[in-house]
């Protein structure tokens, strides 16, 4: 397994390692035998993901239960992982809900819970981890955006406008750092099997779960600033990004 | 883009909903995609999602793997199917012993995967790789070691049971034993089986030292069989589509792993898909007489010696994805056999001839012969003989009545068929083949049914 870092084995730490893509990623590292730091919701599901990647060869697994939307609580954390870890090269950032688009058309705190744990949590998380790594000259954060947040559709806008925020947030984070040496790359997944996504309409039709995985790792691995996965999604929002909104507003994406 | 379908092989698994939120009814099929049945699909990711997701489901459920059985022994029309590949996590592995604990959703490729870079094969291993551990132990798979390794049931040391009533049950051959035999070749139906540990066995190579030699008649195949006693895997390839003169000939294949040290990469990913559906015409009886006689030349020669791999070895046709697209719309049954020895020389040859006689097209048989390693599973399918297994495209109003006949056939020679491949056989051959069926009846969990089951004992799911 190639990979060009200065440190061996790699120190990653995994916000929200018991979701399906972050989990995907986290075995391909472990065969790598990176050293990893987990930090989920659910006590059982995360020892299950630590043994898996142990079991897999990881160097190292520590890892710690935490609910990513207590944003107080996130410098401890992040300064414990830094600890157990005894460094960090790589903070992934993989936490997120679909939530219900139906409901939060009806209801703010419905919106308001989508929008704080999927863009307040992760611009808490990297506020941190960017001043951490510019401190070092040396990291990469990756975070899980979404092709959703490329423009916001009826469908989804809620979860979308939270996306458009954090890629936002991490462009304009990539364009202060990227002299300091530190790597933001954004992910735009386009629709993954997950158990996040299953049994939404053509979930059949959607990627592979480990091919994306495995994309994430060869772009972090390159130090690219933004990854559409499958590389079609590219072109294709390419295209829905640039559909004049008189047309757009009448279509049933 | 070249599909890759490492983990959920089959798109069809993954129209399940989120834990506890049941899709829609879908259709879903088997390997043969004969029969096709709607059901409620719920994915299992994790460990405590049995029984959690199944409490006030209704119609039954069945926890069901990649999909790689041919008929119906992995359908439930009308009910909930609980498709397991999302729970693949390893627990534990030792290296001085071999033993692997996994989650029973994990697949043969992934073990492979994980055990050949350390050195470690599967100790058992069917014609594809793309089955689960779970699904391996419920039809107590064989492989072509079944004459030295007996079947894959033997080899798992231990698994946790968890019943749809929430008694969860740690099997071994010492704990909880009648569990034990009965979910070995259990058929899935007597509970979840949650996590298993298995016995790999060290290699030092990916090679395979092998050696095809070609045979014209049963009693070459037979007495080859007998020369190759001490060698691990022997599968015979046998052209059931000729008569006369070239009736029964086929290939005797024969391998060890090499032991010649040698790099232990993983193996590559797979990425021949078969696109469409094969259109009718490709599937006439010339067509598949043609590709059986190529097949069958490009064993030039009466040896050939290689050194091989051991994906080609033992899973030629994974490499071409959905291969099972090859035969049509309208699907593929198979149709296995075992004859005990003493009828089993005179079964195999009066089989052979119906089939040719039928002229239905098969473009692949696979004969050999089962050792006499008792299985641990009361249900279990080998038994020391010959067992021959053959593809059928699905011909309207002409395979069932000879499907029928064939059975009836292997009923005489005191033989029996393989659930695992079966969509035809009735009730009554059931319960003649596989007399242990009472006592997996009260085995069975309350909640958990199929239609093979429903099929062939005529139960209906207890709700």
């Amino acid at each position: 397994m190639s990979h060009n870092n200065s440190t061996f084995p790699r120190k990653i730490l995994v916000l929200g390692a018991t979701s399906g893509i972050a989990e995907a990623t986290c075995r391909i590292w472990a065969a790598q035998g990176a050293s990893l730091f987990l930090v989920a919701r659910n006590t059982d599901k995360l020892a299950a993901v630590a043994a898996d990647l142990r079991t897999r060869g990881a160097n190292f697994v520590d890892t710690a239960v935490a609910d990513l939307d207590d944003t107080d609580r996130h410098p401890a954390l992040l300064a414990h992982a830094v600890n157990s870890l005894q460094g960090l090269d790589i903070a992934y950032l993989a936490h997120g809900v679909l939530g219900d688009q139906a409901q939060a058309e009806q209801d703010f705190n419905t919106a308001a819970h989508i929008l704080h744990t999927n863009l307040m949590a992760p611009v808490s998380l990297v506020t941190w981890l960017a001043n951490f790594f510019v401190q070092r000259h040396a990291g990469t954060i990756a975070v899980l955006s979404s092709v959703a947040g490329d423009r916001g559709r009826k469908s989804n806008y809620v979860y979308g406008s939270s996306k458009a925020g954090l890629s936002a947030f991490l462009a304009g984070l990539r364009n202060r750092i990227d002299r300091e040496g530190v790597t933001v790359l954004t992910v735009k997944p386009g629709p993954t099997k997950t158990a996040m996504t299953a049994g939404m309409k053509g979930s059949e039709k959607f990627a592979d779960v480990n091919a994306v995985a495995k994309s994430i790792v060869a772009a972090i691995d390159k130090r690219v600033d933004n990854l559409y996965v499958p590389f079609q999604w590219q072109p294709i929002m390419f295209v829905i990004r640039h559909i004049p909104e008189r047309v757009f507003k009448k279509l049933n994406l | 883009m070249p599909e890759t379908e490492t983990q959920q092989q089959r798109l069809s698994y993954e129209q399940g909903s989120a834990t506890g939120q049941p899709s829609a009814k879908v259709p879903f099929e088997s390997w043969g995609r004969y029969p096709t049945y709607d059901a409620t699909l719920i994915p299992l990711h994790w460990q405590s999602d049995f029984p959690a997701v199944v409490r006030g489901t209704h119609n039954g459920v069945l926890p069901v793997g990649l999909g790689r059985s041919y008929g119906d022994v992995c359908l439930l029309k009308g009910g909930n199917l609980l498709p397991t590949p999302g729970m693949s996590r390893l627990i534990s592995f030792d290296p001085e012993t071999g033993l692997l604990t996994a989650e029973t959703g994990i697949s043969l490729a992934q073990i492979l995967d994980f055990a050949v870079p350390r050195g470690f094969f599967l100790p058992v291993t069917p014609g594809t790789k793309y089955v689960t551990l779970g699904g391996a132990i419920a039809n107590d798979i064989h492989g072509k070691n079944h004459h030295v390794a007996g079947t894959f049931g033997r080899h798992v040391t231990q698994f946790e049971l968890v019943r749809s009533d929430g008694t969860v049950l740690r099997c071994s051959p010492t704990e909880n034993a009648e569990f034990y035999a009965m979910t070995i070749g259990g058929l899935g139906l007597t509970g979840f089986i949650r996590w298993a540990t298995l016995r790999l066995k060290p290699i030092v190579s990916r090679k395979i030292d092998y050696e095809g030699i070609q045979f014209h008649g049963i009693d070459e195949f037979l007495s080859l069989t007998e020369a190759s006693k001490e060698i691990e895997y022997t599968v015979s390839w046998v052209d059931c589509t000729s008569t006369g003169r070239n009736f029964c000939r086929g290939v005797f294949m024969q391998g060890d792993h090499s032991t010649k040290r040698d790099e232990l990469k993983p193996s590559p990913e797979p990425k021949l898909v078969f696109p469409f559906d094969a259109p009718g015409f490709l599937l006439n009886h010339l067509s598949v007489a043609a590709f059986n006689t190529v097949f069958f030349h490009k064993q030039m020669g009466k040896r050939q010696v290689a050194l091989q791999d051991y994906e080609p070895f033992f899973y030629p046709l994974d490499k071409v994805l959905h291969w099972n697209r090859m035969y049509g719309k309208s699907g593929l049954l198979q149709f296995q056999y075992v004859i005990p020895w003493n009828n089993a020389r005179e079964g195999t040859v009066a089989i052979l001839k119906e089939v040719a006689k039928s002229g239905l097209a098969s473009f692949l048989a696979v004969l050999k012969a089962f050792g006499d390693v008792p299985s641990p599973g009361v249900m279990s399918f080998p038994r020391p003989g010959i067992t021959l297994a053959l593809d059928f495209p699905i011909k309207p109003g002409r395979s069932f009545p000879l499907f029928e006949r064939l059975a009836d056939m292997t009923l005489e020679f005191g033989g029996r068929l393989y659930p695992a491949k079966d969509a035809a056989m009735t009730a009554a051959q059931f319960q003649a083949f596989y007399p242990e069926w009472q006592q997996l009846a009260r085995f069975r969990d309350p909640l958990i049914t199929s239609s093979f089951w429903e099929r062939v004992t005529g139960e209906q799911p207890s709700l």
